[in-house]
């Protein structure tokens, strides 16, 4: 199965997740700062930067680009309870 | 008196409703005195504005009170400081009775209108601070000042009168038809209840906000809720300055990170884990942990220590399969500060099957803790291994408060039993 790196800047972790991989299956997990509300891509709790590597996380769906668009999110926001990551390597951080 | 509207300035009116009964509010504020919903009504040469509304069930009395001071064709501006159902419930009323009014939002509150008025077809305009609407001779201008105590909330200044209509900054549940600061009973309870149970978890945004405000002139300040405040305005704005401010003055504040063990224990066990854990953060250098047995200590003070606290632990026994109501109770009295993004660990002994620990780790979680650290959990009497365990748990956490814990690379399959 394909792999992918995602590591989360603020705590110094990188984990080994494979392909399809949700950030909110395992940032909790490991400690990292992002916080989340509603789990279900409506409250932009877990709105997180995606340093690098967004060209290997899937393409936001209609429901999350509302969102984000709503709060006023950069190019470079994601919402980490609706993301997936694909492979590569993606450095993330909370904000 | 307030059987009308009440004049606060000339062309400046409070037509709000009063309240005297109630006693709860919104499930979570008693309230002796019942309140007010405050809304008021800005006349300019060219211009109408109306901010806030009032609760549904008062409705006709705030547009009994608004039809005495201005016509609805009259109404070019809707400002809404705060969208919670008590200040809109009259909104969709008024929006049909002034259809020439423009709707003026915060732009965090875009969502929540939406959400209100259950449409997505909505005609307004999202406003920042500095951001103005003209009245004709008289200017509104917005204060975005957010979490005070909701994502959307703002404050509208009329610059010509130096009047700050505050939204529920300042509030406070106090029914008085006397209306005003020098005339009404003694609210000052009321105001310091307000503050603790409202704007509490808020600090942050609290001390944004008086940044925002301190530096205008203020001739009167109207809330939402509550005594318009027009004798000594700004000892308010002082008074909130200093709620902001910590609670506690820590000693150690410039040195050290602090650490905060909670912990009870039925035959000691818990206890000795405890004690390892605390071992374990003391060594690290910049980190001040301490002990409390949640046995000998009531809720309120406690919490008021996890506000100033960096990184809070619980040591739990398990019993009949969940952790123990003291804990419970502490971690279910946390919703008046904020404890985001502190950090959180949990360990404990148990007898049969230790869910405690794991049950703790979830609730942290939840009220958006970080818990870098697994916790650690011993059957009956903890060995050596396992004691060790906890001084590292500590080592850990301290670890991670100061800065020093050390990048490391896992897979995922490591988290899942976590």
């Amino acid at each position: 199965m394909p792999k992918a790196n995602v590591t989360f800047e603020d705590i110094g972790v990188t984990v080994s997740v494979p392909a399809g991989t949700r950030l909110i299956e395992i940032s909790e997990k490991v400690g990292a700062g992002i916080t989340y509300g509603c789990r279900e891509g409506e409250c932009a709790t877990c709105m997180m930067k995606i340093v690098s590597g967004m060209e290997n996380m899937s393409e936001g769906s209609v429901l999350e680009d509302k969102v984000l668009q709503e709060n006023m999110a950069s190019r470079k926001h994601r919402l980490a309870c609706q993301a997936q990551v694909l492979g590569g390597e993606i450095v993330v951080r909370p904000g | 008196m307030t059987d009308s509207p009440v004049a606060i300035a000339p062309g400046v009116h409070w037509i709000g409703a009063l309240d005297p009964q109630l006693r709860i509010f919104d499930v979570i504020l008693k309230t002796a005195n019942g309140t007010t919903y405050n809304a008021y009504c800005v006349r300019g040469e060219t211009g109408v504005a109306i901010i806030d509304t009032v609760k549904a069930e008062f409705a006709d009395t705030f547009f009994e009170h608004l039809e005495q001071v201005a016509r609805y064709d009259e109404i070019t501006a809707i400002v809404l400081n705060h969208l919670e159902p008590d200040h809109t419930g009259a909104l969709p009323e008024l929006m049909r009775r002034a259809p020439n009014a423009r709707l003026y939002i915060s732009v965090k509150a875009q969502t929540m209108l939406k959400g209100l008025l259950k449409s997505e077809d909505l005609e307004y305009t999202p406003v920042n601070t500095g951001d103005t609407v003209d009245l004709g001779g008289r200017t509104l201008t917005f204060l975005n000042t957010p979490f005070l105590h909701w994502p959307d909330t703002q404050c509208t200044y009329l610059n010509e009168e130096a009047m700050l209509f505050s939204g529920d900054v300042f509030g406070c549940h106090f029914c008085d038809s006397r209306l005003f600061n020098d005339r009404v009973g003694d609210f000052r309870f009321s105001f310091e209840y307000y503050y603790q149970h409202i704007m509490r978890p808020f600090r942050e945004h609290v001390r944004a906000g008086l940044d925002l405000i301190e530096p205008l002139e203020l001739s009167l300040i109207a809330p939402a809720h509550g005594p318009i405040l027009r004798d000594a305005p700004r000892s308010y704005v002082q008074r909130y300055r200093q709620l902001a401010a910590p609670l506690l003055h820590n000693e150690a504040a410039d040195r050290a990170k602090t650490l905060l063990i909670f912990y009870i224990s039925s035959y000691g066990n818990t206890a000795r884990m405890a004690l390892a854990v605390r071992d374990g953060a003391e060594e690290v250098e910049g980190v001040r942990a301490s002990l409390y047995d949640l046995q000998g200590g009531e809720v309120a003070p406690f919490v008021d220590l996890i506000e100033e606290a960096d990184c809070i632990v619980f040591g739990s026994p398990t019993i009949n399969g969940d952790a123990v109501k003291p804990i419970w109770d502490l971690l279910s009295s946390l919703a008046v500060v904020n404890i985001k993004d502190k950090l959180g660990a949990a360990f404990g002994s148990y007898g049969w099957t230790g869910e405690a620990v794991a049950m703790v780790e979830d609730r942290l979680r939840g009220l958006k803790l970080r818990v870098p650290v697994r916790g650690v959990k011993a059957k009956l009497i903890p060995n050596e291994a396992e004691l060790a365990q906890c001084w590292m748990l500590g080592h850990q956490l301290a670890e991670h408060l100061t800065g020093r814990n050390a990048r490391r690379v896992i897979d995922m399959s490591e988290l899942l039993n976590v």
